[in-house]
C-alpha cells in the first residue's frame, strides 16, 4: 500500500499550495477534483515506473516463487517469482494506453462519421444501418470476434475496442447535428450565405465537444474495463506486456492460497476506473447544468 | 399497435443482416485455410484442394455468403474445427447455465434497482440518495472479475457460506443450485442494476417535479400511490429502454463471470472457442448474442405502446 499513499501525496501536493481558484474547484467539484488528482497520480506512476523501486517486470526467479507481500517484495511475487508490485505499476501504462488511445481515436472518428450522417441524408441512410448492426453486438463480444482474427498486441487492443466504440459516437453526434440543423442560429446561417466548412467549423462542431468530451470520458473508462476483460480471458495484451487484465489471470488459479495476486491489480484497475468516471460526471455536470440536475 | 408491431419487426431485418454480414467476414477474413485444418497434418495438397471443393471454399464471396445465411437461417451454424460437431449442438449443451443466470439476474437487479431508484428520487438529497448514487457510480468503476474476486475471497474464502465456483443443475437439487448461482449472480447484476437504479432515479425526478404530482398529493392520495400509480407509469419508458439497452452488459458479464465461477455456459463456450480459434463456434455464438439483443430491444418496442398510449407512430 505504500505506493498508493505516495500517489495521493503526488497528487494532493499541488493543491495545499494553490492559489484561490483551486480551493474554489475543490469545494464546488470535490469527486471530480479527487478523480483528476487519481488520474494525475497514474499518469505520473506510468511515466516514472522505472524508477519507482520496480525491477524487470518480467524477471523471473524460481527460488522466489509465490512470496507473500513483505518488506522486500512490497506486493509478493507470483508463481514464476516475477515482482507483483513491479508488474502492477507498470501495468498502468496499458490501460492508460488504451484507455486514453481508444477514446480519443473513437470520438475522432465517431465525431466525423456523425458529422457526416447527420448533415448528408445519403449518407445517413447506409452509414446508420451499418452502425445499428455493430451496436447489435455487445461491444465487448466485437472486440473479442477482433481479436480472435489478429495476434495478440496493444496496438489492435486498442483497434479493437475501438471499432466497439465508434458506433456509440456516431450516433451521439448525429443526434446532436440533427437537432442543431432545425436550431434558429444554424438557419440563420444557411440563410446568409455561410459556407459548408464554415457553417460546419463556426456553428456546428463547437456545439457538439461538451457531449462528445464527456462521451470521450465514458469510452475511456469502459475501454480500460474491456482491456482488463480480453486480457483476463486471454484475447487481450499480449503475456510479454504486464497489464492489471493478465496479471490478475496469471493469479487466478492461485487465488485461493495466495489472493493478493489478483488483489493489487483489482484494486488498481478499479481506483483507475473509478477516477475517469468521478472526472466524466464532473464534466458532465459542468458543461450541462441542466443533465446535472437530473442525474 | 399490430401495424406497429409488424414495423418493428422490419426494421430488425437489416440490423440482423448487418451482424450476419460481419459475422460471416469473420470466417471469410480468418487467417488459416479451414480445409487445412480439417484435412489434418498428413493431408496432401489433393485431399485439401478436394476439401476446398466440397466446402465450396473457391467459389467468390456472394455465393459463400448466401449458401451460409441459408444454412443459418435453417438452423445449420457449421461444425466446429475443433471438436468436430455441430455449432448448434455445442451451443445447445451449454444454454441451461447461461439462460438460468442471466434470467435470474435479471429478475432479480430490476427487482432490487427499481424500488431503490424511486427511493432516492423520492428522498432527494438524503443519505438514501446519496447511498444510492455512490452504489451507481461504484457500479460502474468495479469490473465485474474484480467484484467477482471480492465476493469469493469474502463469502466462499473466509466466511465459507458459498461456493467458490462451479454449477448445479436444479435437476440435481434446488439448495445446491441456489448456493452455487448466488456469487455469479451477484457479480453479473451489480452493474446492470446499477444502470437501472440510475436512470430510474433520474427519470422519477423529472416526472415528480410535475405538476399532476403535487394535484395528486394535493387531493390527499397516499405517497405509495402517488410514486407508483402516478409517478413511476409516467416515468416507465427511459427504464424499460435501459433495461433492455442494458442486456449487452450482461452478455459481456456472463463471458467473465463464467470464466472466474468456471460455469459450464455459453461464455466459457466463448472464451474457449476464442483461445482455440475456433471460428464457426465464435461466429454462432456472436449471432446467438446479438439475435438475443436485438430481439429483447425489440420486446421493449413494443412494451413501449402499452406504457406510453401516444406511441403509436
Amino acid at each position: 500500500m505504500t505506493a498508493i499513499s505516495r500517489e495521493d501525496m503526488a497528487g494532493g501536493a499541488p493543491a495545499a499550495a494553490a492559489p484561490g481558484f483551486v480551493r474554489e474547484a475543490v469545494r464546488r467539484h470535490p469527486t471530480m477534483v479527487l478523480g483528476g488528482a487519481i488520474l494525475l497520480a497514474a499518469a505520473f506512476v506510468a511515466l516514472a515506473a522505472p524508477y519507482l523501486g520496480t525491477v524487470d517486470p518480467q524477471a523471473l526467479s524460481p527460488i522466489r516463487r509465490l512470496k507473500p507481500p513483505s518488506e522486500q517484495y512490497w506486493f509478493g511475487t507470483d508463481m514464476l517469482g516475477r515482482d507483483l508490485y513491479s508488474r502492477t505499476i507498470y501495468g498502468t501504462r496499458v490501460s492508460l494506453i488504451v484507455g486514453f488511445g481508444v477514446a480519443f481515436l473513437s470520438t475522432a472518428v465517431g465525431l466525423a462519421i456523425g458529422l457526416v450522417t447527420g448533415l448528408n441524408r445519403v449518407a445517413d441512410a447506409i452509414v446508420m444501418r451499418v452502425m445499428d448492426g455493430l451496436m447489435a453486438i455487445p461491444s465487448v463480444l466485437l472486440a473479442i470476434a477482433l481479436m480472435a482474427l489478429t495476434r495478440a498486441s496493444l496496438g489492435n487492443v486498442v483497434f479493437a475496442i475501438t471499432v466497439a466504440e465508434v458506433p456509440r459516437v456516431t450516433r451521439l453526434v448525429r443526434g446532436v447535428v440533427l437537432t442543431l440543423r432545425e436550431r434558429p442560429f444554424v438557419e440563420a446561417a444557411v440563410a446568409s450565405g455561410t459556407g459548408f466548412f464554415r457553417l460546419l467549423s463556426r456553428h456546428i462542431l463547437p456545439n457538439t465537444v461538451a457531449p462528445v468530451l464527456v462521451q470521450g470520458t465514458y469510452i475511456c473508462a469502459s475501454a480500460m474495463i474491456t482491456e482488463a476483460i480480453l486480457s483476463f480471458i486471454g484475447a487481450g495484451t499480449p503475456p510479454n506486456i504486464p497489464s492489471w487484465g493478465n496479471v490478475m489471470a496469471d493469479g487466478r488459479s492461485l487465488f485461493q492460497v495466495a489472493p493478493y495476486l489478483v488483489i493489487f491489480p483489482a484494486i488498481f484497475l478499479s481506483l483507475t476506473v473509478l477516477a475517469v468516471n468521478l472526472v466524466g460526471d464532473g464534466l458532465r455536470d459542468a458543461l450541462d447544468p441542466r443533465l446535472a440536475r437530473r442525474m | 399497435m399490430i401495424a406497429y408491431i409488424i414495423r418493428r419487426l422490419i426494421a430488425t431485418v437489416p440490423v440482423m443482416g448487418v451482424v450476419a454480414i460481419f459475422v460471416f467476414s469473420l470466417l471469410y477474413i480468418a487467417p488459416g485455410d479451414p480445409a487445412a485444418v480439417i484435412a489434418g497434418d498428413l493431408a496432401t495438397p489433393q485431399d485439401i484442394a478436394r476439401i476446398h471443393a466440397q466446402l465450396g471454399l473457391d467459389e467468390p464471396f456472394l455465393a459463400r455468403f448466401g449458401r451460409w445465411l441459408w444454412g443459418v437461417l435453417h438452423g445449420d451454424l457449421g461444425i466446429s474445427i475443433f471438436t468436430n460437431l455441430p455449432v448448434t449442438r455445442l451451443i445447445a449443451q451449454r444454454l441451461e447455465p447461461t439462460a438460468v443466470l442471466t434470467i435470474a439476474t435479471m429478475i432479480v437487479a430490476i427487482a432490487v434497482a427499481i424500488p431503490i431508484g424511486v427511493v432516492a428520487a423520492w428522498k432527494a438529497g438524503s443519505w438514501i440518495d446519496r447511498a444510492v448514487m455512490g452504489f451507481a457510480v461504484l457500479g460502474f468503476s468495479l469490473p465485474a472479475f474484480v467484484l467477482a474476486y471480492l465476493l469469493i475471497l469474502v463469502f466462499a474464502v473466509e466466511l465459507g457460506w458459498l461456493p467458490v465456483q462451479g454449477y448445479v443443475s436444479f435437476r440435481e437439487g434446488v439448495v445446491p443450485f441456489l448456493r452455487h448461482l448466488v456469487l455469479p449472480s451477484l457479480t453479473l447484476g451489480f452493474i446492470y442494476a446499477a444502470l437501472i437504479a440510475r436512470i430510474t432515479r433520474a427519470s422519477m425526478l423529472e416526472v415528480l417535479s410535475q405538476d399532476y404530482i403535487r394535484t395528486a398529493q394535493a387531493k390527499g392520495l397516499a405517497t405509495r400511490d402517488v410514486l407508483i400509480g402516478h409517478a413511476l407509469k409516467n416515468a416507465a419508458v427511459p427504464i424499460v429502454t435501459v433495461i433492455g439497452i442494458g442486456v449487452a452488459l450482461l452478455i459481456s458479464g456472463v463471458i467473465v463471470t463464467e470464466t472466474v465461477f468456471a460455469i459450464p455456459g455459453l461464455g466459457r463456450l466463448t472464451v474457449d472457442a476464442i483461445l482455440r480459434r475456433d471460428y464457426p463456434i465464435i461466429q454462432g455464438v456472436i449471432l446467438l448474442f446479438s439475435g438475443v439483443f436485438v430481439l429483447v430491444n425489440l420486446l421493449v418496442d413494443i412494451s413501449y405502446t402499452l406504457l406510453d398510449p401516444r406511441v403509436r407512430y
